[in-house]
Order: C-alpha cells, then sequence, then structure tokens
C-alpha cells in the first residue's frame, strides 16, 4: 500500500519532470559510418556491400538488416527515426493489478521457503545494512610552555550503522609525571540529524584534580559547510551546574600529506562554579595550530602551537592560585586512527 | 605508500620493462602472457585449452594469487585468476557444477545471459546461494551469443578474484569478421581484504582519493588545479570534493589485465594486418576505466554482447559489468600498448599486443586527474564551460534552474523529486537539473583531443525486437551520500526493508534514472536487457548495464519478459553493498494464471 501511494504521489508530482526528454538526442552524432567497411570482405555480414547512411542523424540502414523482420510498421518506423522527436517518456504510473498477483518471492517456490528465507535477510542485511566502527585520535601532544611541560589528548570513536551509534569521547591533560590534572571521558548515543550532522545525547565523567564531577550531555557533532569539523554540547552536572563547549577546526591541505589544522574552543559557564575555578560566561578559549604529515592518513604525526586564556571569573579563579590567566604552548604529538 | 609513489612513477616515466617476473600456473591458458589467442579463432589451429561443451565444473576455492611481487588471499575458480574461459555455442544446453569449498556460501551469476530466474545466481533473490562444502547445479540453453562474464553475488568475493570470462559463439556465422581474438579481462586488484575497504571509506568518505585540490597545488596552478577560488568555495560551501571522482583507487589498488599487474604486462599476439577482435570485459569491484591503444583506432562491433553497427573511435569508458568487442587492425610491424586508466588516473591497467613476445610500445603517462563540473553536480543546464555543442539545443526544454543564482542555490531542494524518493541522511544532494547525457563520452573524456565513445554513438546492428511504445515511466533516483558512504536508489537502502519494482509480465516500460549524486554509476538489471533511448528509435542498442552519468539520467525502454524475481544494482561493488540495491519482480509467474 504504501508503495501504490508513493507512485500515486509521484504521478501527480512529477509529468513535468518527465516531460523534459530527449531534445538532445535528436542531434545526433554517429561516429563515422565507414567503420563497418573494414569488415566487408566477411560474406556473411549482413552489411557487406551496402553503403552506410552519410546522414548524422543515421537511422541504421532500413535495408541492411536482410535478418530484420520485414513488418512495414517496423520499417516505417526506423525510416522517420531521424525526424521524429523520439518516443517520449510515458506518464509515472504505478504497475497494474496483474504485476502484483502470484507470490511474494518467486524462488519460494523452487526451492522452499524454509531455504529462501534465511538468504533473502542476509541479502538484505549484505545491501546497507554495515556496521563498522573507528577509533580517532585526534590529538596526543606534548605541551610545552613557561611552566611545566606536559601532555594533552582528545580522542573519539564510535561503532554502529550509518544512523545510530556508539559514540565515547575522552580529553584531558597534565603535566608528565603527575596523574591527570583534568580529565573526561563522554558515552554518547549518537543519531545521524541529516547528511552531515549527528545528535548526540550521554553523560560524561570528569576526574582529576578538585572534586569528580559526573554530566548529563546533549550535543551536536558534523561537518559545516566549507568543510568545518564543528561540534558543540552542553552540560549539565550532578550538582546542576550549567556548562557548554563549542569546537571548530578544519583541514587546509598544503600538499597531500601535508596538512595544516586550525582548531578552536570555547567553553561558557551559566554560572560560577568556585570548587572548579569555573567562572560565568566565557570560562576559557583556546586556539590551536597543527601542521601535520600523513604518512599515511592513520598516522600523522605534528607540530603546532596552542594559546589558551581565561576570561572574567575565571581568569580571576586562576590568578588566586597564583596561575597565569593564558599563554602560548608549543605541541608535538601524534594524529592516528584504526 | 610507496608502493602506489612507485607505480606511478614508473609508469609516468613510461620506463616499464619487460618484467618477466616468473608467474606461477594461476593464469588459464588464455590469460597467460604471450596468448596467441583463444581456441576457435578463425584461421588458428585450436591450442588454447578452455571449458566447454555440455557439462561444465567449476570449484570456488581459496588461493594464495600473486601479483607485482606479492602474495595476497584470493577467492578463484579452478584455482585460476581471471577464472577459466567459458566458451559456449549459441543454442546449446549448458550445465555448471559448481563447487564450493569455502567455509562460507558462495555463488555464481551469469552477468548478461539470459537464463531462468532460478538460475540467475543471486542469493536470497533467485537461490538460496551454494552452502560451504556443496555442488549446485545450473543448467539453462544458451539464447544468444558474444562476450559475458560470471562473477560470485555474495558478500564481497567478486573483490577476492571470484570472476571470469564467457564468450558464446553465434549460432548463425558471426557477422563480425575477424582472424584472431583475444579476452581482455579488467579488473582491480587490493591486498586489503574488501571489508576493511568499506570499514576505511565508512571512517572517511575520502580516504583512498590522494589526487585532492590542495593549496600549494592551486599556487602552483596545472590541469589538476585550475579550478577558480571561487568555484572551490562553491564546492566547499556544498561540502562536496570536486575530485572525488573514485572511491577506492590505486592508493591501494593493482589494475590487471587477464590477471596481470601493469609490470607483468600482460602480453596478446598478432600477425601485422590481421583484425583482431578484443572482447573487453570490466569484472572491477570499483574501477571504471578508459581504454585506449595510443597509434591504433578501435572499431566498437559489440556493446555488452550484442553487435552494434561498427563505429570506430580513438577511446571508450567502460563501466563495471559492461563489455565490448572491438577489432583493430595493426598493419606495421610493431609493438602496441593497450591502456585502461582508472576513471580518476590515478593508476592504470597495461597490456601489450605484439607481433612477438617481449616486444614492448611506450606506455604513455597518467592524464591529468580530471576535475567534476557543474554539469557532474547535476546543473547541466547552468554550466556552459563543458558543455559540448549538441547540447544547447537540450538547454531550452531542460533549464529548470537558469534562474538560480550561486547563492541561492539548494543543493537537496526536496520539491524536485517525487514524494517516493525519501530525502534523508543518505541523501546529500538533487540534481537541479539533471541532462540526458548519452552523448557525453564520461567524466574527464571531454577533452582529450580524439574521438571518445558515446552511448549515442551505438546502434543496435540488428532492429529493437520490441517496437512497442512504453506504456508508463517508472523513476528511480541514484541517491548518495558520499561522506557518510551511504548508497541507495530513491534514498532508501535495500536492508531498509524496501518494496520490490514491480511489472507485468511482457510489459512495456520506460526506466528512467536519474543521478543526483556526482559519481558515474554502472546501473544493472539482471535476466534482461535494456534499450538505452539514445534517438536511435528502432535500433537502441541494448544492454545489461548502463553507466549513469554525475548529474545526468539516462531513459532505459524495457520489455519485462522474464518472469520471476530479479536483482538491480549498481555494479560498484561496494554501492551495491552499501545498499544500492533493488528486487525486480515480474508476474505472473509461469503457470500462474495470467
Amino acid at each position: 500500500m504504501k508503495y501504490l501511494l508513493s507512485l500515486l504521489l509521484a504521478a501527480a508530482a512529477t509529468p513535468a519532470l518527465g516531460q523534459h526528454n530527449h531534445a538532445a538526442a535528436e542531434q545526433l552524432v554517429t561516429a563515422d559510418p565507414h567503420a563497418g567497411h573494414q569488415m566487408d570482405e566477411e560474406a556473411d555480414d549482413p552489411h557487406a556491400g551496402h553503403d552506410m547512411p552519410q546522414s548524422p542523424s543515421g537511422p541504421s540502414d532500413p535495408h541492411a538488416g536482410h535478418q530484420m523482420p520485414s513488418t512495414s510498421a517496423t520499417d516505417a518506423h526506423r525510416a522517420h527515426a531521424g525526424h521524429e522527436p523520439g518516443i517520449p517518456d510515458p506518464p509515472v504510473a504505478p504497475p497494474s493489478a496483474a504485476a502484483l498477483r502470484g507470490p511474494d518471492h518467486a524462488a519460494d517456490a523452487i526451492f522452499g521457503a524454509q531455504a529462501m528465507a534465511p538468504a533473502r535477510e542476509t541479502v538484505r542485511k549484505e545491501h546497507g545494512d554495515i556496521k563498522s566502527g573507528m577509533i580517532l585520535i585526534d590529538q596526543l601532544e606534548a605541551v610545552m610552555g613557561k611552566g611545566k611541560d606536559g601532555y594533552a589528548w582528545e580522542a573519539q570513536g564510535w561503532y554502529g550503522g550509518d544512523i545510530d551509534r556508539l559514540w565515547f569521547k575522552t580529553e584531558g591533560e597534565s603535566s608528565f609525571g603527575e596523574s591527570p590534572e583534568r580529565a573526561e571521558v563522554q558515552a554518547l548515543w549518537s543519531r545521524a540529524l541529516d547528511p552531515w550532522w549527528n545528535l548526540q545525547a550521554g553523560i560524561r565523567q570528569d576526574f582529576g584534580a578538585g572534586p569528580d564531577r559526573t554530566y548529563a550531555v546533549v550535543g551536536v557533532q558534523g561537518l559545516a559547510p566549507y568543510w568545518f569539523e564543528m561540534g558543540g554540547a552542553l552540560f549539565l552536572s550532578d550538582k546542576g551546574d550549567f556548562t557548554a563547549r563549542i569546537e571548530a577546526e578544519y583541514d587546509q591541505r598544503l600538499t597531500q600529506k601535508l596538512i595544516l589544522q586550525p582548531a578552536a574552543e570555547l567553553n561558557f559557564s551559566a554560572q560560577d562554579v568556585p570548587e572548579l575555578g569555573i567562572g560565568s560566561g566565557l570560562s576559557t578559549a583556546e586556539l590551536g595550530l597543527r601542521l601535520r604529515y600523513q604518512f599515511v592518513p592513520e598516522f600523522a604525526p605534528y607540530v603546532g602551537v596552542r594559546y589558551e586564556r581565561a576570561f572574567g571569573d575565571t581568569a580571576d579563579f586562576r590568578r588566586a592560585r597564583d596561575e597565569k590567566a593564558g599563554g602560548w604552548n608549543f605541541l608535538i604529538g601524534i594524529r592516528s586512527w584504526f | 605508500m610507496t608502493q602506489t609513489i612507485d607505480r606511478r612513477s614508473l609508469l609516468r616515466a613510461g620506463a616499464v620493462g619487460a618484467a618477466g617476473l616468473g608467474f606461477s600456473g594461476l593464469f588459464p591458458a588464455w590469460a597467460q602472457s604471450g596468448s596467441a589467442g583463444l581456441a576457435g579463432s578463425p584461421g588458428l589451429a585450436p591450442q588454447m585449452p578452455t571449458l566447454s561443451g555440455e557439462n561444465i565444473h567449476l570449484k570456488i576455492a581459496n588461493t594464495p594469487f600473486t601479483v607485482g611481487g606479492r602474495t595476497g588471499h584470493a577467492v578463484t575458480m579452478n584455482g585460476v585468476l581471471p577464472a577459466p574461459l567459458i566458451r559456449l555455442r549459441e543454442g546449446q544446453n549448458v550445465r555448471l557444477h559448481v563447487e564450493n569449498t569455502l567455509d562460507e556460501d558462495s555463488s555464481i551469476h551469469w552477468h548478461g545471459l539470459i537464463v531462468p530466474f532460478q538460475m540467475d545466481g543471486v542469493p536470497g533473490v533467485s537461490f538460496p546461494g551454494i552452502k560451504p562444502h556443496t555442488t549446485f547445479v545450473y543448467e539453462f540453453p544458451l539464447l544468444q551469443s558474444g562476450t559475458y562474464w560470471y562473477h560470485s553475488h555474495s558478500g564481497l568475493q567478486e573483490q577476492q578474484g571470484h570472476y571470469g570470462p564467457i564468450v558464446i559463439d553465434p549460432a548463425e556465422p558471426d557477422p563480425v569478421a575477424y582472424d584472431r581474438e583475444h579476452v581482455i579481462v579488467l579488473s582491480d586488484w587490493t591486498f586489503l581484504h574488501p571489508h576493511q575497504l568499506v570499514t576505511k571509506l565508512k571512517s572517511e568518505g575520502g580516504y583512498f582519493n590522494r589526487q585532492r585540490q590542495t593549496l600549494f597545488g592551486m599556487l602552483r596552478g596545472g590541469p589538476e588545479e585550475s579550478m577558480s577560488a571561487s568555484d572551490r568555495a562553491m564546492w566547499g560551501k556544498m561540502r562536496m570534493d570536486p575530485t572525488d571522482i573514485a572511491d577506492v583507487t590505486a592508493a591501494t589498488y593493482t589494475y590487471l589485465v587477464n590477471g596481470h599487474g601493469p609490470q607483468e604486462n600482460w602480453t596478446g599476439l598478432f600477425r601485422s594486418g590481421e583484425r583482431v577482435r578484443l572482447r573487453f570485459i570490466n569484472a572491477a569491484t570499483m574501477t571504471i576505466f578508459n581504454i585506449r591503444i595510443p597509434g591504433l583506432p578501435m572499431t566498437v562491433v559489440s556493446a555488452d554482447g550484442l553487435n552494434v553497427r561498427p563505429v570506430t573511435v580513438d577511446e571508450f569508458q567502460i563501466g563495471n559489468a559492461e563489455t565490448y568487442d572491438v577489432i583493430i587492425q595493426p598493419t606495421e610491424d610493431k609493438a602496441f600498448t593497450l591502456v585502461a586508466e582508472s576513471i580518476d588516473r590515478s593508476g592504470m591497467a597495461r597490456a601489450t599486443l605484439a607481433p612477438r613476445m617481449g616486444m614492448t610500445a611506450p606506455v604513455p603517462p597518467l592524464r591529468p586527474r580530471p576535475t567534476l563540473t557543474m554539469r557532474d553536480m547535476g546543473m547541466g543546464s547552468m554550466d556552459h564551460s563543458s558543455m559540448a555543442g549538441m547540447d544547447h539545443g537540450a538547454m531550452a526544454g531542460m533549464d529548470h534552474g537558469g534562474s538560480h543564482s550561486m547563492g541561492s542555490m539548494n543543493m537537496r531542494d526536496k520539491s524536485l523529486v517525487p514524494d517516493s524518493v525519501k530525502v534523508g541522511v543518505g541523501v546529500d544532494a538533487i540534481a537541479m537539473s539533471p541532462v540526458d547525457r548519452t552523448g557525453d563520452p564520461g567524466v574527464g573524456l571531454e577533452d582529450v583531443g580524439h574521438k571518445v565513445l558515446t552511448y549515442r554513438d551505438l546502434m543496435s546492428l540488428t532492429p529493437n525486437p520490441d517496437t512497442r511504445p512504453p506504456q508508463r515511466t517508472i523513476e528511480v533516483h541514484l541517491t548518495g551520500n558520499m561522506e557518510r558512504f551511504m548508497w541507495s536508489f530513491d534514498g532508501e537502502k535495500f536492508s531498509e526493508g524496501v518494496e520490490p519494482i514491480r511489472f507485468e509480465r511482457n510489459e512495456r516500460a520506460r526506466v528512467v534514472l536519474i543521478n543526483d549524486t556526482m559519481m558515474t554509476h554502472p546501473i544493472h538489471l539482471h535476466g534482461h536487457f535494456f534499450e538505452v533511448v539514445n534517438g536511435h528509435t528502432g535500433s537502441y542498442p541494448r544492454k545489461h548495464t548502463v553507466n549513469v552519468l554525475p548529474g545526468g539520467k539516462v531513459s532505459l525502454d524495457l520489455t519485462a519478459d522474464a518472469p520471476g524475481d530479479w536483482a538491480f544494482h549498481c555494479h560498484l561493488l561496494l554501492h551495491m553493498h552499501a545498499g544500492m540495491f533493488r528486487v525486480v519482480t515480474i508476474r505472473p509467474l509461469e503457470g500462474d494464471a495470467a
């Protein structure tokens, strides 16, 4: 029924589309009509001795085919072929009632429904129901600056079909020789919204210095026009704090293997969260520029720079801890996926 | 990676010597380099064994396969890649005993042969498949003649080597005269497991594309980087890559002629002055080839097994599963290189035609990678730069888009497609004004400076058997999402439980394929020949597989005369695997009340 209905709708919606037929097809260009002469020696060639038509609109020579059925209708049709506008597209229409009769599956009558059912399920799955997965370590880097050198990472992975996927993300940062200062892990369900964007929802768990927090997460991730990889998420902590994050990055190919990647991240908070050192408003911003060399797409070491700083109350919290509000870092790292 | 670079630079330098790597007995005799030709060739003593007769035995097995000095895992028939040539005669009956020694299901589909549906070899559609360690016997009469092929329709076995050629000699004397013939099976080989190809493409749609536009490239200029900055921005805005010509490329593929890589240089022999029939079969998984023999024009005499009015060309594009027979007549005592460039020009299959073994001819360098145009984007009437003169007549009638400015383009305008098309996640574009591209030579071949075959050049040698005008149109949109590597008809993957496309037995219908994607799709209907509506009313070329160019449309007339269930799909194997597949039903069946 669904099919019938959609075809009826199609019939109503598309005749105009269907009518744009092949004006172009009338301006035929037949390649060299003499080509066949190479074969004229073959006695059995029905074209032997016949001249091929010279007309560029050349319907085939009505006399060429000794084998052709000599119904006058066919001859007349062919003779006019070069002058007719061709047979226009008939209207879009659903199949006839007779086309709907008979068994659903023709092979069942020969091989048995029992043998065919599992094969039919396999063929369904094998034509579109692909499950796959990926782990992307986008950044795994040494962070060098005025203070103590440290390390940072940002990675994500997914598994699933085209529409629904399980998605995890993790990022964090610390100084060498210390346990993570800041680390978070997200476990998300991801659902494709359109060709480029995914809706993601789940939980985030933070570890590291300060009190651990658990958050509910809802966000979007995808590909914006001009090939910007973007993501945005809202976080609601188990203490009722609202925060948000926006990220964007862009791959500028300098050569097939050398890629310059500017990236930006902004963090916002709806309120001061002193125990985490977060102030309301724009709390932190980070700009990065990484130059990577893709030996293969799956493995690309890079160098880069990063400028990160805090704003407003967040900056004040940092200064209160005798830290700087922001600064530059030099990065060396690896991007990899598998 | 280094392997790719090496092969590429090797080819660019034209420095491929007579490699003479010792190949094993993995090749069937006709595919051995130095082949004098096929058994039964007129004027030659039959010297090449083939599988013929009424009973043919094929054994599907895991086999090692070596190319370019490296050995990988293949799935072969009778231990050879490609599989043995099956040579039969029109009018005979044949029983094909197919033994599956694999630990998984297998199958053989006889591509292009008109057989009862239960012999067509598509698991889950025409039969249950061939279970591990069992034998299935196919039996049918040969109703036709010409060049065809056979391959697995199970999983992705075809990518692993499960394909071979079929030649059926006509019952009546052949209208094509020739002194010698060679079968040319083109294919693509990878040492990756086919499922790895899929995983990589799902992770990164452009994974295998190593010929993208780059900033340094743009500054340097050149034919591959001639697109203006504003056009680049426009493509970028749409999240479309104008260099995305092939999903899988020479980054992993070695392109084969009769199982031989470019370095192994398969060589077919001829005597000067002979008319040589080359039977081209594109058995590749994901590769459309552009074929030429520098210095030798080719006269196309048959397409998809059926004779056409001879037409002489310098080059032709062959989609996956298409076959073309050409006649060449070398009159000099010298070697010629047969070049089969992949459509994206990342690599080539290469062979030599020569009077004697050991002779070679220069191998031309790969030509610049083509760049997609507005026409490929489905804005045929808006693209003035690449339009051939003959198309201007078509513009007036087809111009939906003349009033659109670049700024207001909606590349997914749902109002342009019927409601039957589900414009969802799997559809990243809808062609704004698709045009008939049967007069186009194929992506990248518009300006190559010599005659390239188009579908409009093809006319059936014999009148079309059914001249009834079609009574209804069935419109099918070819849809996809390049980023997510999703492919479908009408926006729905086969796995989503779609309705079959239904025909009444013997009805005459027109199938209009509209390509909303920016890739060429070779579309194949099992059990039938389409007539390609190309202006030659009554003498349309009849084809089992039709290349639909990006942003283009093609009208196909069909006599639905084969009752049963049939597969209908894109023959880019991974597109089919991703969902670009349908079942076509034709009722009533044999014996059903009409």
